[in-house]
C-alpha cells in the first residue's frame, strides 16, 4: 500500500510552496503548543494536590478530642474530654461495617540516642491498622503486628530519616534504640510519601506506650478509615453519624466544635476533584476550540491550494490521472502538514514544560509534564484532523473537469 | 481508427440552451494528419474535448479503436486517456514545480510504471525531441518552442493511438511554429493518428486533410496536398 511515489509527489508539492505549508501549519503547531502547556500546568496543579493529599488515605476520618466549649446536661465548660481504649473498642464494634481500618494514637515526643547520636523525634503509638491509614510503607523488615499489643513487646518501626540520623554508619534493623532511657528493638524502617517530617516519625505497639508511659488505657486520637464501597454521601453521613454517636456518649452539646472533633477527609477529596475535573473541562475546552481553529486555518489553506492547483489537476487529469489519485495527493498532503506541525508544536510544548517546570514550584506547579496516552492520542487526533481538514478541498479537487487544462488563461 | 455518426452537443446558458454540436460524422484511419478548423464559436475545441474523452456528447455514437466511448465512469476515463490519447496544448501545460523530465514521466507514473522504467522512457522521449540535455530543467527555464517539445514528449511518453493538438502552435512566434509543426509532421510520418484544432490557414495547410466546421456543422471535409515545413526552417 505504501506508494513511494505518492509520497514523493507530496513531498515536491509541499516544499515547492514552503512558505505556505509553513504558515498553514503554524496554527496548528501553535493550538497543539499552546494545549501541551495549559495540559502540563494543569497535569502541575493537580499533581502539587495531589502530594499534599497523597500523606494519608484519601478515605479517613479523624477523631480528636479537646476541652467543651459549652455547658451541657449539667456540666461546666471546660471540661477536657479524654478517649480510652473502650472508646476505640465501641467504634469498632458499633460501627464494625463501616469501617476498613482503624486505628488509636498516643502521642509523645522521645529523645533517642543510639550510641554517640541522639536526637529528639516524635513518637506515635498505634495499632497495626495505621499502617494502611497513613499509607506508611515498608522499606525494610516488618510494621507492628497483633503479637506486639498482646504481649507489649519493646520494639519500634522507625523513618527512613531516623535511620539517617542515628545510625550513621550502620543499618537501624535488628539494633537496639534507646528512647528516654529504656531499650526498643527496631523491627522495621519505614518511608512514607508524606515528606520530611513523616519519615522522622517513630511507631510503637499503643500497648506498650500506655504500660511505659503512663500506665493507663488513654487515646489520644482515633483514625480510621471507611469502606470504600461507600459513596461520598454516605461517607459524609457516616461522620456525621459518628460526631452525634461520640458527643452523646460523653454528654457534649451538639454545636460544640471543639469538645470532639470528626474531620472527614472525603470532604476535601471532593473538593479537589471538582476543582481538578473543571480545570480538565477548561483545558480540553480551550484547546479543542484552539485546534478547531487551526484545522479551520488548514482546510481555508487547502481550499486555496485546489483553487490554484486546478489547472495543474486538470492536466493530470488529462495525462491520466484517476480521481483517486488526485484525493490522495491533497488528503494526505493536508494529513501531513498538520501531523508535522502538530509534532512540531508538542515536542516545543514538552520542550518549554521541561525548560519552565522546575522554576514553577512556588506556584504550586509541580512536575507539569504531558502523558505517553496524551502524546499518542494528539497522534491519531492530529491525522484525523489532517483528514477532516483535507476532506473537502480534495473531494472539490477530485471533482475538477480535465477539460479546464485546454482553457487558455 | 476513428468513427463520429451524429454527434449532438449543447451547453446550458440561463434558461435556454446553445447547441454548439448538430450532427457530426467524421472518420479518421490511421496515419492520417487531420487539422480541424473554425472560426471561434463553431464547435471545433468541443468536437475536439469530446474526442478527448474531456467532455461527453448529449447523443450521437463515438467509437474509438473500435470501442464505444459512452457513459464513461471518470476512472475509466482516466485509463482510456491514459492509454489512448496523448494531449499537446496551446499553453503547453507542463507542471511548472517538475523538471522536464518529470513532466515527460508523469503519464507513466498515472500507468503504474517503475520508477526507474518510467525515467528511462522518459529520457529516451526527451532525446527524440531533442532536449536530452534539458532534462532536469524546469518549465521556466525552457524557451517556448523547447517547452512545447516537452509537452510532445510527454503526449508521446505513453505511445497513444492517437495525438490530439489544440492550437499547438498558438502561443508560439512564426519560426518556433513551422519547427514544431515539422516535428509533427515527423511524427506523422512514423505512423501517429494526429487530430489538431488550429484557425491558421498555414499551419492547416501542413496536414493531410482540412476538416472546415461552421456553426456546429461540417462545412468541407478535404484531402489536401501537405505543405512540407522544413522548407520554412
Amino acid at each position: 500500500m505504501f506508494d513511494i511515489d505518492l509520497w514523493r509527489e507530496i513531498f515536491q508539492s509541499i516544499n515547492k510552496n514552503r512558505t505556505r505549508s509553513l504558515l498553514s501549519g503554524f496554527t496548528v503547531a501553535f493550538a497543539i503548543l499552546l494545549f501541551t502547556i495549559l495540559f502540563g500546568i494543569s497535569n502541575g496543579l493537580q499533581n502539587t494536590f495531589k502530594k499534599i493529599f497523597v500523606d494519608d488515605a484519601s478515605n479517613s476520618i479523624v477523631v480528636s478530642s479537646g476541652r467543651t466549649t459549652k455547658a451541657n446536661k449539667g456540666l461546666q465548660a471546660g471540661r477536657l474530654i479524654q478517649f480510652k481504649n473502650e472508646d476505640f473498642n465501641f467504634i469498632k464494634e458499633e460501627y464494625g461495617n463501616k469501617v476498613e481500618y482503624i486505628t488509636s494514637r498516643v502521642f509523645k515526643n522521645v529523645r533517642a540516642i543510639y550510641k554517640g547520636e541522639q536526637s529528639t523525634y516524635p513518637l506515635r503509638a498505634v495499632h497495626p491498622d495505621h499502617q494502611f491509614i497513613e499509607k506508611t510503607k515498608i522499606k525494610e523488615g516488618r510494621y507492628i503486628n497483633q503479637n506486639d499489643l498482646e504481649k507489649q513487646t519493646k520494639v519500634v518501626v522507625i523513618g527512613k530519616l531516623v535511620e539517617e540520623d542515628l545510625f550513621v554508619k550502620t543499618t537501624a534493623l535488628g539494633k537496639y534504640v534507646n528512647l528516654d532511657g529504656i531499650a526498643y528493638k527496631v523491627i522495621g524502617v519505614f518511608t512514607d510519601a508524606g515528606g520530611d517530617n513523616e519519615e522522622r516519625q517513630i511507631y510503637m505497639p499503643i500497648t506498650t506506650a500506655q504500660h511505659l508511659y503512663g500506665n493507663n488505657d488513654y487515646v489520644d486520637q482515633i483514625r480510621l478509615t471507611y469502606n470504600p464501597e461507600m459513596n461520598y454521601n454516605q461517607a459524609l453521613s457516616f461522620s456525621t453519624l459518628l460526631s452525634k454517636t461520640m458527643k452523646d456518649r460523653f454528654s457534649v452539646a451538639k454545636s460544640d466544635q471543639r469538645a470532639i472533633r470528626v474531620r472527614n477527609m472525603a470532604e476535601g477529596t471532593k473538593a479537589i476533584s471538582m476543582m481538578t475535573g473543571v480545570l480538565t473541562f477548561i483545558v480540553f475546552f480551550i484547546g479543542s476550540g484552539t485546534l478547531i481553529a487551526g484545522i479551520t486555518g488548514i482546510s481555508n489553506i487547502m481550499v486555496f491550494i485546489v483553487k490554484e492547483r486546478t489547472k495543474e489537476i486538470g492536466v493530470r487529469k488529462a495525462l491520466g490521472a484517476s480521481p483517486k489519485s488526485i484525493v490522495s495527493i491533497i488528503l494526505l498532503e493536508s494529513i501531513l502538514v498538520t501531523a508535522i506541525a502538530g509534532y512540531v508544536g508538542l515536542l516545543i510544548g514538552v520542550g518549554v514544560l521541561k525548560w519552565i517546570g522546575p522554576h514553577l514550584k512556588e506556584y504550586f506547579i509541580t512536575n507539569p509534564s504531558v502523558s505517553v496516552t496524551l502524546v499518542f492520542g494528539a497522534t491519531i487526533v492530529l491525522i484525523l484532523s489532517g483528514a477532516l481538514a483535507g476532506y473537502l478541498p480534495a473531494k472539490k479537487a477530485s471533482k475538477i473537469k480535465p477539460i479546464v487544462a485546454l482553457r487558455n488563461d | 481508427m476513428l468513427k463520429i455518426n451524429q454527434l449532438h452537443k449543447s451547453y446550458p446558458i440561463g434558461d435556454t440552451s446553445l447547441h454548439v454540436l448538430k450532427g457530426i460524422n467524421i472518420s479518421v484511419n490511421e496515419g492520417e494528419m487531420v487539422a480541424i478548423m473554425g472560426s471561434s464559436g463553431s464547435g471545433k475545441s468541443t468536437l475536439l474535448n469530446i474526442i478527448g474523452m474531456l467532455d461527453e456528447a448529449d447523443a450521437g455514437e463515438y467509437i474509438l479503436d473500435g470501442l464505444p466511448i459512452n457513459n464513461l465512469t471518470e476512472k475509466k476515463a482516466a485509463v482510456y486517456r491514459n492509454k489512448f490519447l496523448g494531449f499537446i496544448f496551446q499553453s503547453f501545460n507542463l507542471i511548472n514545480y517538475k523538471n522536464a523530465l518529470e513532466n515527460v514521466a508523469l503519464p507513466l507514473y498515472y500507468q503504474g510504471m517503475k520508477r526507474k522504467e518510467r525515467q528511462e522512457l522518459a529520457l529516451f522521449h526527451l532525446e527524440k525531441v531533442g532536449l536530452k540535455d534539458w532534462a532536469k530543467h524546469l518549465p521556466k527555464e525552457l524557451s517556448g518552442g523547447q517547452k512545447q517539445r516537452v509537452a510532445i514528449a510527454r503526449a508521446l511518453a505513453a505511445n497513444p493511438k492517437l495525438l490530439l493538438a489544440d492550437e499547438p502552435t498558438g502561443a508560439l512566434d512564426t519560426k518556433t511554429s513551422h519547427d514544431i509543426m515539422a516535428f509533427i509532421q515527423q511524427l506523422n510520418d512514423e505512423g501517429k493518428t494526429i487530430l489538431m484544432v488550429t484557425h491558421e490557414e498555414d499551419i492547416a495547410n501542413m496536414c493531410k486533410r482540412i476538416v472546415r466546421l461552421r456553426d456546429g456543422v461540417i462545412m468541407e471535409d478535404k484531402k489536401i496536398n501537405q505543405v512540407r515545413a522544413e522548407q520554412y526552417v
